[in-house]
């Protein structure tokens, strides 16, 4: 066991913190909420130059060829700053592509995606299936070569500035749910913006009898479907690498301010329970950074990491809510104010959380694991 | 970074595992105690148990050969100490004091006459140490302690009282920590001695704890005389390596490795038990709690790797190892919280009853379990360490 990163990786890490510190601010977040596009343009086309959307893209695709681990700490160090964007939608639905997509797919999608041409995201959920594939009631009919999608999937991130929806349907030939890319501007495809939580653009999308050309169908209907459980996985711990990004931010504030701050004549930080409310954060943060990089490993490693996934998820939601609570608590009233960081991080904790399973949704996946 | 043991490393898994498997004592097996719960019948496994691993050189398997160990890497040590937790050996208390943070400090600071006399009998089980710490006004506010030892010709005279002195009538000797400077600041006036328990002056007194078992004791100092080459390390600096033999604590894997295997009864014992017509196994309610503590279990765990882990590279564990102290006795009490609950009103009855599931394993956690939040520095303090030395937060 080592848990150490490799040279290149924390070269990687101070990279991106750096990059991120200077480029994007917690409080382009802010700005981002008026902002329709909601992502600044000029910082994805840096975070394009600088190789991220290609992370994990093979070179003979246009990427670095980079592993999960990568992934996961450009993640992190997004979540660090919330940074706002389509960058983990994208980068989640090429990952698809590359292990289920065919060659014609691939030569056409990764390489303007590794250039910051495209934007991609996956729709998976509905307001009846929330995280399990069996519940998903999007048809996929065919018609000759192609396939007539119909159906209504939620909180699909940035869907309205997508030049491809991954959308997961049903089809008529009896196996279940396959992958279709539907192009973002194909007739039929109506997005509506919904008003989150946490500022960002997850969409309403309504499939009003799309046509789906046989060319972007990215999993053989009528085969077992292999690609829509490990693209939850994978984007289930991505999202816990951002997760932990974000409280490790919410401890570093918190304990900053405790030093700075004076009450009766001292440090707020020298009172134990505020010690106690920060020794608390420790736990839930260092225990939320390891069982995600255990699982970041695995997937990095090409391991079975299911169990890992559900686990870091799992313990990754319930911290973010104690995390961040406490971070407000230590911070006062000024944390309740707008102008302040801490709500934005509060925000995105949240709906992180709820992303790809709760920890109810993982805590069952561990109990049956654990024969139950 | 890597998640995994290499496979010699895994190989030596097996090979405990094997050992384990065939060595631990049926009658441990039966009686199904808990490592505190001290008789005189589990203590005589227990010492045995401890010659036997000592002889095999596992007692004290990372020392140097020299000592009585194997020389082997802190992660083989990880590796044991899981498997030992997991299939419930006879090893307690009496190991984590003597091979886990006395002797480690005798390795540091002792003279190599102390080094001879004490190490290589340790770790061939032969002898045991009991802490001469707390006292009665000095508990988690140690260097409160007012225990003296006064030099007097080559040798020291002690007086006082310590208090909490887990298995002090098992112990050959005495870990004490003594004040030899009444006058200067209260941690600078401190110095260790391994004191002989035969010495005349000391008084041992039961303290019968609320498990009904006697594992703890007041200890009297009455003009107990102590040679002047039992001191160790430099008079007067007997907190600094009191802090090391703090710092000495194992990786704390036990904890983990003892929840999954409790898991593991518990979701047999689900599978196979209806109540009100329906399987334990299909509540929804249960199979969260359950799949929760394994959760936590697996945090735990990786949070005692990042200990081990540490030790190998050459670094000595800080706040990590407070953080995964509190966090294990934290975790102990869900874990008897899930497990009186899943057993409901049968977790009252002990072990004996044809009504009592699991041995009465949940009445022994319930009574045994808070004792993991108070001994060896209580989650408060833990919780301080961690503020202060871990992310600096200013002492008051």
């Amino acid at each position: 066991m080592d848990l150490e990163f490799t040279e290149e990786q924390n070269l990687l890490k101070s990279a991106a913190r750096n990059f991120l510190k200077n480029e994007c601010p917690p409080s382009l977040m802010k700005e981002m909420r008026e902002d329709e596009r909601g992502y600044s343009q000029k910082l994805w086309d840096r975070m394009a130059d600088l190789g991220w959307l290609g992370v994990m893209v093979p070179e003979e695709y246009g990427g670095i060829g980079g592993d999960f681990l990568d992934l996961s700490i450009i993640m992190e160090s997004m979540g660090a700053v919330c940074c706002p964007g389509p960058y983990f939608s994208t980068v989640v639905s090429g990952l698809a592509i590359l292990s289920g997509g065919s060659e014609e797919q691939k030569q056409r999608i990764l390489p303007k995606m590794a250039r910051g041409e495209l934007i991609l995201t996956p729709a998976l959920m509905e307001p009846d299936a929330w995280f399990e594939v069996s519940s998903i009631s999007t048809a996929a009919t065919r018609e000759g070569e192609d396939y007539i999608l119909e159906g209504t999937k939620l909180f699909v991130d940035n869907a309205h500035i997508a030049d491809y929806i991954l959308c997961a349907a049903r089809t008529d030939s009896g196996e279940g749910v396959s992958l279709f890319l539907v192009e973002g501007k194909a007739p039929g495809v109506r997005c509506t913006l919904l008003n989150t939580l946490a500022y960002d653009k997850q969409c309403e999308v309504v499939f009003d009898r799309v046509k789906v050309p046989a060319e972007n169908i990215l999993e053989e209907p009528g085969k077992k479907p292999a690609l829509l459980e490990p693209l939850q996985e994978k984007a289930t711990v991505a999202k816990c690498a951002e997760m932990v990004g974000g409280l490790q931010s919410v401890l570093d504030l918190t304990v900053t301010y405790a030093k700075e701050r004076e009450q009766f004549g001292q440090p707020i930080g020298s009172f134990q329970a505020v010690q106690h409310h920060c020794a608390d954060m420790v736990i839930d943060v260092d225990g939320a950074r390891f069982i995600t990089y255990q699982a970041a490993w695995r997937l990095a490693a090409g391991l079975p990491a299911g169990r890992e996934a559900a686990m870091a998820k799992a313990w990754t939601s319930d911290a973010a809510r104690r995390v961040t609570r406490l971070g407000l608590q230590v911070h006062g009233a000024i944390s309740y104010c707008d102008e302040h960081d801490m709500h934005l991080f509060y925000r995105k904790a949240k709906a992180g959380e709820m992303a790809f399973g709760d920890s109810d949704h993982h805590l069952e996946k561990v109990a049956r694991g654990l024969g139950l | 970074m890597r998640f995994q043991f290499t496979p010699e490393q895994e190989q030596f898994r097996l090979e405990v595992r094997k050992v384990l498997e065939k060595e631990v004592p049926l009658r441990w097996k039966e009686l199904g105690y808990q490592i505190w719960e001290e008789t005189d019948e589990s203590w005589a496994i227990t010492k045995e148990w401890n010659r036997k691993l000592g002889q095999k050189g596992w007692l004290a398997l990372t020392w140097p050969p020299e000592y009585g160990g194997l020389g082997r890497s802190q992660v083989e040590q990880f590796i044991l100490d899981e498997e030992m937790a997991a299939i419930g050996t006879p090893t307690g208390i009496e190991t984590a004091i003597t091979i886990g943070w006395v002797c480690p400090t005798i390795m540091i600071y002792g003279t190599g006459e102390q080094k001879q006399q004490y190490l290589p009998p340790a770790a061939r089980g032969e002898i045991t140490f009991c802490l001469g710490y707390s006292e009665p006004n000095a508990g988690s506010d140690l260097a409160a302690l007012r225990t003296t030892a006064v030099e007097e010709g080559d040798g020291f005279l002690v007086n006082g009282q310590k208090v909490w002195t887990s298995i002090a009538h098992r112990a050959d000797y005495c870990w004490l920590a003594a004040r030899t400077d009444p006058e200067v600041p209260k941690h600078k006036g401190i110095s260790m001695f391994i004191v002989d328990m035969k010495t005349p002056g000391i008084t041992v007194r039961p303290l019968i704890n609320m498990t009904g078992f006697h594992s703890f004791n007041e200890v009297f100092f009455d003009n107990v005389r102590v040679p002047g080459k039992n001191l160790v390390g430099q008079k007067n600096r007997g907190w600094y390596q009191l802090a090391t033999a703090l710092d000495f604590e194992r990786s704390g894997v036990g904890t983990p490795a003892r929840v999954k295997r409790m898991v593991e009864k518990l979701v047999q014992y689900c599978k196979e038990t209806k109540r009100d017509g329906r399987l334990l196994a299909d509540d929804s309610g249960i199979r969260r709690r359950l799949a929760q503590l394994s959760v936590e279990a697996e945090v735990l765990r990786i949070l005692c790797y990042r200990i081990t882990w540490l030790q190998t590279k050459g670094k000595v564990p800080n706040y990590e190892a407070s953080v995964s102290k509190v966090f294990g006795a934290e975790l102990l009490g869900r874990l008897t919280d899930v497990t009186m609950h899943i057993l409901g009103p049968f977790s009252q009855i002990d072990r004996g009853s044809k009504w009592a599931p699991l041995q009465g394993e949940g009445l022994r956690l319930f009574l045994t379990s808070p004792s993991m939040g108070i001994g060896g520095g209580t989650n408060e303090i833990q919780k301080s360490i961690i503020a202060t030395r871990g992310l600096g937060l200013p002492r008051k």
